[in-house]
């Protein structure tokens, strides 16, 4: 005999529990400290952070570890938490010309001051497992008193000589969009379409950009420089009347040289595409600033063939956090809508066979 | 690790409370029109009802009281989930009868008892572009909708009849509201339909991850889309509910075996236990003493 | 059926007409009047500017400078480009037509052949089914389609068929001026022939006025009254098709009339 089921709330709470249990897993085994977290898998903080919006080790460390590891779920919980925090205004916007280097590469000159500083850097490990990184030690790394050598950026030295375009033409005076706080309106501008890359998914944007390479949007890229380190933080207090420094963050700058462009008027200037994320990201940063510049080929005259070019496509769904739920929500109980295709599809096919009856008959 | 934030009534802060309220006045003095908002990240998933929700925490009040239904019930995952919510963020109290409600917050169904003046209905919407899937370019609706340019809306029900004889759309049937705007009332089966239509109650429908707010104000025309020689008609079911018989009410299919057998039950739970308490019994229903 | 009532007035006053490109030059100065009924072939080579023209006066580009006057169906004289939006799109729907090379590019290939023809009545207010359908099956008949590919799409057509399909949909809210752009580009020899006598057909049966922008002086001399020659951005000659077509003027004129191959 049927009875009406209910139990939704215990379910759930059931569900909860047991969750807490997977994630807490083998009661043996160590817990995980958000130390632990921090130091020894910095990159998933840095991309929690990243596509999460906040800036803040602790705060990406315990996400990722209430998420079990699932960056999209600690991506979603960073910024969930985000919306409940109070906000003060806006810094002053960061001077990567400044930054206090870690990594700093550039692929279109040999040599250049400041020099190339490999950084702490995947690129030249051979991809061969190690099994001696677990529980072994690693010795102190050489040090030496810092020379600090001037590190100019390769954009501003290509603009010195009048070779790059320069940084955008907006007014200085103009007010910056805060996609946070304003619904996207399309056609967008850059400010805003940078902004939405910074916290795109990575997956998406690393796809995309590959995607401009194979020839979905060429823009013949090269990497004018990428720059990992710490910038300052600055803070413009109106009652105080100077700016309060409020600390250092960690960021990955990526500079792309692009296609020049020219015409009878003016004469030919590369372009640029921009990356920008918050931790060590550089994959993501170049990326990103591969797809900005395919985003900016309305600005250049050029067709638009490719879905890195579609700007309503690619800022609509590089946010992972409003993909992740749209997608996952398909779990959600469709029975109701379910049951009126049932009995739509039920009745055509009734008629369908009541017509072959109908023709067999004649 | 600082304390962890203190939050403010209903979750949202005043500020966003206030940028929704202004975009809901907007919402009712223009019928059907999609007002955007800046949609905030809820602790819930887009898909999940943060448009509904957010529309919720800013009007509710510490004298409302919340009733949430998804799929007509109150006892389904994520209704359960949300009323926690509200009960944990604006300790609110929460019914499961719909004539004690003074904010209902609905996925996919109207309820089947009508709604009074006083009353505010509150949608939960994936997609509020009726014309999303027959073109895609936000650009290209906003001018559609200024413009009062419908005519797409109507190729899309051609087709319907043309390919199986009858329009096809069963579920998130479009209206047009007013006489003027085209809108979609949410995946809600067409049967539900004709209950917007002039109703008592306020009608408020919230797409958090599409960044949209539309209403319906009382009292409002809405027109479900047709053309003259083949009306608009909703579902029938040939068999009433058979747990407390009702009739002319929505049902759920419910598989019962692995050889076809099934049996149809009311979707709207709140309703069905009502009539049961009330003494009203189907084909294979038990009759109840108290309601439970 | 279009009639007009009043054929002492043109429908059409063009105005110095000039469109720049930035510097680069697409069309200058030109101006005429078109009539009721009245076909007018632009004639020219690739880079003459009779795209540009045609898309100047159909107001999908804002020309630098000049003006186009078109009369209304209320007898009013209306500037093309000081209408809004709303009325433009309007017009575009149902007092006039275009019809571009590309069938694609002026129809809706996922939708049907019926819904393709009919839209145009949905969009100013038709609803009822079966009228619609009857007045698609019509215009199907008109154009030589045959009746049973009406729930077809148009991806399943032929060229020439699409074209046809075009036509169809751009005529079936009795416009009084339709614009084209090449639409015989890209068919057929054989399939062009058929197309230009339905053209012919329907114009002279429906009262059409036509500007039918051609590289083909075939296509001018079959469907148009009278026709203009641009070069460069500019109008050289202009007159009855029958006259500039057999003697020719300008030397430029001479030169395309004589480098038709004889086929």
């Amino acid at each position: 005999m049927y009875v009406a089921v209910k139990g939704g709330e215990a379910a759930i709470a059931n569900a909860h529990a047991l969750l807490a249990d997977r994630r807490r897993g083998d009661r043996s085994v160590p817990g995980l400290r958000l130390d632990q977290i921090v130091e020894q898998l910095g990159l998933a903080v840095d991309r929690t952070m990243g596509e999460g919006s906040l800036y803040d080790t602790e705060l990406a460390a315990l996400a990722l570890l209430q998420a079990r590891g699932d960056l999209i779920e600690a991506i979603f919980l960073v910024r969930a938490y985000r919306t409940t925090l109070p906000r003060f205004g806006y810094s002053q916007p960061i001077d990567t010309g400044a930054m206090l280097i870690e990594r700093r590469i550039s692929a279109t000159f040999k040599d250049l001051p400041g020099g190339q500083l490999l950084g702490p850097t995947f690129d030249y490990t051979h991809r061969l497992l190690d099994a001696s990184l677990v529980g072994g030690t690693v010795p102190a790394p050489l040090t030496r008193p810092a020379e600090v050598e001037a590190a100019p950026r390769v954009t501003d030295l290509l603009g010195r000589q009048g070779l790059m375009e320069p940084d955008g033409d907006t007014d200085p005076d103009a007010e910056v969009g805060d996609l946070t706080r304003e619904p996207l309106d399309f056609p967008l501008n850059r400010d805003l379409r940078l902004q939405a890359l910074a916290r795109g998914d990575e997956g998406f944007l690393l796809a995309l950009a590959y995607s401009t390479q194979r020839g979905y949007g060429r823009s013949h890229p090269f990497v004018g420089e990428i720059r990992i380190g710490e910038v300052d933080v600055e803070f413009d207090v109106p009652e105080l009347g100077f700016a309060v420094n409020l600390g250092r963050i960690r960021v990955t700058e990526c500079q792309m040289v692009n296609q020049f462009k020219g015409s009878a008027k003016l004469a030919p200037q590369f372009t640029r595409g921009y990356g920008l994320v918050f931790g060590q990201a550089e994959r993501k940063a170049m990326a990103m600033s591969l797809v900005d510049r395919a985003l900016r080929a309305r600005e250049f005259g050029e067709d638009l063939v490719a879905p890195a070019q579609d700007e309503e496509f690619v800022i609509a769904h590089c946010d992972n956090v409003q993909a992740t739920g749209f997608v996952e929500h398909l779990k959600l109980p469709h029975y109701v809508d379910f049951q009126a295709e049932l009995d739509m599809i039920r009745r055509m096919r009734a008629e369908h066979e009541a017509a072959e009856l109908k023709e067999a008959a004649e | 690790m600082n304390a962890v934030a203190q939050y403010n009534f209903a979750y949202l802060d005043e500020q966003t409370k206030r940028m929704i309220r202004r975009a809901i006045l907007k919402a009712i003095a223009i019928p059907g029109y999609q007002v955007p908002f800046s949609s905030r990240e809820m602790p819930m998933p887009y898909g999940w009802g943060t448009g509904g929700v957010q529309v919720t925490a800013s009007i509710i009040g510490p004298d409302d009281v919340l009733k949430v239904i998804d799929q007509g019930a109150d006892d389904t995952t994520n209704a359960v989930s949300i009323r926690a919510f509200f009960a944990k963020v604006a300790q609110v109290a929460t019914t499961t009868h719909t004539a004690e409600a003074t904010i209902i917050q609905t996925r996919h169904r109207i309820p089947e008892k009508k709604l009074g003046a006083g009353q505010i209905l509150v949608y939960q919407v994936p997609i509020p572009e009726p014309l999303r899937f027959l073109e895609p370019r936000e650009t290209e609706t906003r001018k559609m909708h200024a413009l009062e340019e419908y005519g797409l809306m109507h190729v899309k029900l051609y087709e319907d009849i043309a390919r199986h004889g009858r329009i096809a759309t069963t579920y998130a049937y479009p209206v047009k509201v007013e006489g003027r705007y085209v809108m979609d009332p949410s995946p809600t089966p067409k049967f539900d339909n004709p209950k917007m239509h002039m109703s008592e109650a306020l009608q408020l429908f919230g797409a958090g991850r599409e960044h949209r707010i539309y209403a319906v104000p009382p009292h409002t025309q809405v027109v479900s889309l047709d053309f003259e020689d083949h009306p608009f008609a909703i579902q029938h079911f040939e068999q009433p509910c058979a747990l407390c018989g009702a009739e002319q009410v929505y049902l759920d299919e419910v598989i019962l075996d692995d050889q076809g057998g099934h049996m149809y039950v009311c979707s709207d739970t709140d309703n069905c236990e009502e009539r049961r308490a009330a003494g009203h019994v189907g084909t294979l229903g038990v009759a109840q003493e108290a309601a439970e | 059926m279009s009639q007009d009532m009043s054929m002492q007035e043109p429908l059409l006053k063009v105005d110095n007409l000039t469109k720049y490109y930035g510097s680069r030059l697409g069309c200058a100065d030109v101006s005429f009047e078109l009539w009721p009924g009245e076909v007018l072939a632009i004639v020219g080579e690739s880079g003459s500017g009779k795209t540009t023209l045609l898309n100047s006066l159909s107001a999908t580009l804002e020309p630098t400078s000049g003006q186009t006057h078109y009369r209304m169906r209320d007898g009013a004289w209306r500037n093309i480009y000081d209408l809004s939006e709303a009325e433009r799109r309007f017009l575009v729907r149902t007092d006039w037509g275009f019809v571009h090379q590309n069938p694609a590019d002026g129809l809706r290939m996922t939708v049907s052949a019926g819904a393709n023809v009919g839209e145009r009545l949905m969009a100013v207010g038709d609803r009822h089914y079966g009228h619609i359908r009857e007045t698609a099956l019509d215009w199907l008949g008109r154009v030589e389609i045959a009746a049973d590919r009406i729930d077809d799409q148009p991806r399943s057509f032929s060229g020439g068929m699409r074209q046809r399909l075009q036509i169809a949909r751009n005529l079936v809210t009795g416009p009084r001026l339709v614009f084209m752009d090449e639409p015989t580009g890209g068919l057929d020899v054989s399939v062009q022939a058929r197309l230009l006598d339905l053209l012919r057909g329907l114009v002279g049966e429906l009262g059409l006025a036509a500007i039918v922008v051609t590289h083909d002086l075939a296509v001018a001399r079959l469907l148009s009254h009278r026709m203009m020659v641009m070069k460069d951005g500019h109008v050289i000659e202009a007159g009855l098709t029958d006259r500039v077509l057999d003697d020719p003027r300008e030397p430029y004129t001479q030169l395309l009339v004589s480098s038709i191959l004889q086929v």
